[in-house]
């Protein structure tokens, strides 16, 4: 495979996944939520890593998706139960949690192989020579198939969940008085969105990853106004940004990761002025 | 009597302030019950701790002589119209098929059956025309009605709303009534929570008169009496508290910069 194919792939798994997930966090307004846990992954990431010294092992994508709901658990208790206000108990923390992890990987950083630029910023471009192997047949890039399996995880617990997670997100008490576990339904899309933070660091990082999380289904948000539309234009804006985001940084020679991030923003402000356009058109044919 | 709800010595603390405190009362099955209170009496706690979605620092509550987990199917909520965000991608019948969703068939799709329900249920309170529309763009009234026909869509016996008669026009008030009565003539049971008291009189058959304490609760013509009235809302707390409905009732921008030259000058 053509590495030039293999970083596209990768880019458009990711940012698929995440964007898919990130509607649902947009709809409960919990894109912080989305933001703290994917930096708080890393000390999951960096135990794991120890642990088991290598990247992209399950037990990396188990420990980081762990700490992602952890995370989740701590803010909720100090929010609900130690009435700490809301975004303080959101930034403590992931911001504690993070630099634990920053330590962690500084004080094993002999023995693991794991720096803080991969981790905050990532590296697509190395996705191609990062290969693993079944005896003599070579399978291609890891980061590959974990993007790609993430997308099938993420395409799954969508499709199954589908009814849950737009009732819960819709109105949580309704769907509590009919027996329906929000707490269950909050914490497996928390759980989600933290294996999609660990599958996507390593090619966008830890930082870009929440712009992948947000800006596609603020994006649909604004065009769309049925869930399952939202779905699919979140997806398709994201796919349409890690593509062309490629394509640009190859034309410009700049950061992937970066690029990608930027045609995201740029997406949004056409939409946006566009929208706003029909609305002032709107608003005349009314007047 | 034939009880449909009751409350036990219920104990409710918010923020480690008591709203609820010791409250006991039995309702009757088939009627029309109001839980009335000024601002801040615990009415709305007292829904949410039936409900499920409130813990009780003491005491218990009990639908048709069982705890909720056993009659869930039973029972439908109707939550206040502001507790949910109406720009949420759906429309009207998917808010009201959300009245068939249940825990066991969660993982399934919507069947022909649920359709067929969550139509009827629209065409009871006159939104089968707008079963496409968008939320965000229906009135206050219509998200109401949306909300009552996702809870009738889920065929319960009681029903326990929330609020039902706030911010809605006045045809859309005597629609919900209507519609509350026929329930009542199928034997259903409807308990809401109501904060005007020149209507609560007209609207219900029972009174639960509620301030932190319970004041009172029975046929309201024994507990509609003055004394017990003044006894809930205090001599001079009637006044402020009426005022401060006047002023939520009445304060509303008038003069949005668009509209400035509509408005009459002087």
């Amino acid at each position: 495979m053509s590495p030039t194919l293999a970083i596209a792939l990768t880019a458009s798994f990711t940012a698929v996944s995440c964007a898919l997930l990130g509607t649902f966090l947009v709809l409960r307004k919990m894109t912080m939520v989305g933001d703290a846990i994917s930096h708080a992954v890393l000390p999951g990431i960096a135990v794991a890593y120890w642990l088991s010294q290598s990247r992209a092992s399950l037990w990396m994508f188990l420990g980081a998706a762990a700490v992602g709901v952890f995370a989740t658990v701590v803010i909720e208790v100090l929010r609900k139960k130690l009435k700490v206000q809301s975004d303080a108990s959101i930034g403590m923390t992931f911001t504690t949690l993070f630099a634990l992890g920053v330590i962690l990987i500084t004080f094993w950083s002999d023995s693991v192989d794991l720096d803080q630029q991969c981790v905050l910023y990532g590296e697509i471009a190395y996705v191609p020579f990062n290969t693993w192997s079944t005896g003599a047949l070579n399978m291609g890039p890891i980061a590959l198939w974990s993007s790609g399996l993430l997308l099938i995880a993420v395409l799954l617990y969508i499709f199954i969940g589908y009814k849950g997670l737009k009732m819960s997100s819709f109105n949580e008490d309704y769907a509590a008085v009919l027996g329906i576990g929000v707490v269950a339904w909050n914490l497996s899309l928390m759980a989600m969105v933290s294996l999609a933070t660990v599958v996507s660091f390593e090619s966008v990082g830890a930082i870009l990853v929440v712009a992948l999380l947000v800006v596609p289904a603020a994006t649909a948000y604004l065009m769309v106004d049925k869930l399952s539309h939202l779905l699919i234009g979140a997806g398709i804006i994201a796919l349409l940004a890690s593509i062309g985001g490629y394509g640009c940084s190859r034309l410009l020679d700049t950061s992937i990761a970066g690029t990608i991030t930027t045609l995201l923003g740029v997406q949004f402000l056409i939409v946006l002025a566009y929208h706003q356009l029909i609305q002032k058109q709107q608003q005349h044919a009314v007047a | 009597m034939e009880k449909s709800i009751e409350v036990h010595n219920l104990t409710v603390s918010y923020h480690s302030k008591p709203v609820l405190w010791d409250v006991d009362f039995e309702l009757p099955k088939g009627k029309i019950i109001g839980v009335v209170g000024p601002n801040g009496s615990g009415k709305t706690t007292m829904l949410k701790t039936v409900m499920g979605l409130m813990k009780p620092d003491s005491g218990y509550t009990e639908i048709y002589g069982q705890p909720l987990d056993k009659v869930r199917e039973r029972v439908s909520y109707v939550p206040q119209r502001e507790s949910v965000d109406w720009d949420f991608p759906a429309d009207v019948m998917d808010v009201v098929l959300m009245g068939r969703y249940r825990k066991n068939n969660l993982f399934k799709r919507i069947t022909k059956e649920d359709r067929r329900i969550a139509t009827e249920a629209l065409e009871k309170v006159n939104l089968l025309e707008f079963a496409d529309r968008q939320i965000s763009q229906l009135s206050g009234g219509q998200q109401q009605r949306v909300f009552i026909a996702r809870s009738l869509a889920q065929q319960a016996d009681i029903y326990l709303m929330d609020e039902p008669f706030v911010g809605v026009d006045a045809a859309t008030e005597d629609a919900i009534l209507k519609l509350l009565r026929d329930m009542k003539n199928e034997g259903k049971t409807v308990v809401i929570v109501h904060h005007d008291l020149q209507t609560a009189n007209e609207y219900f058959d029972w009174i639960v008169l509620l301030n932190t304490r319970l004041v009172a609760a029975g046929p309201k013509e024994e507990v509609f009496t003055k004394e017990l009235l003044q006894e809930a809302y205090g001599g001079r707390l009637t006044v402020l508290s009426k005022l401060g409905d006047l002023i939520s009732d009445t304060e509303f921008p008038l003069r949005e910069p668009d509209f400035k030259e509509d408005q009459p000058k002087g």
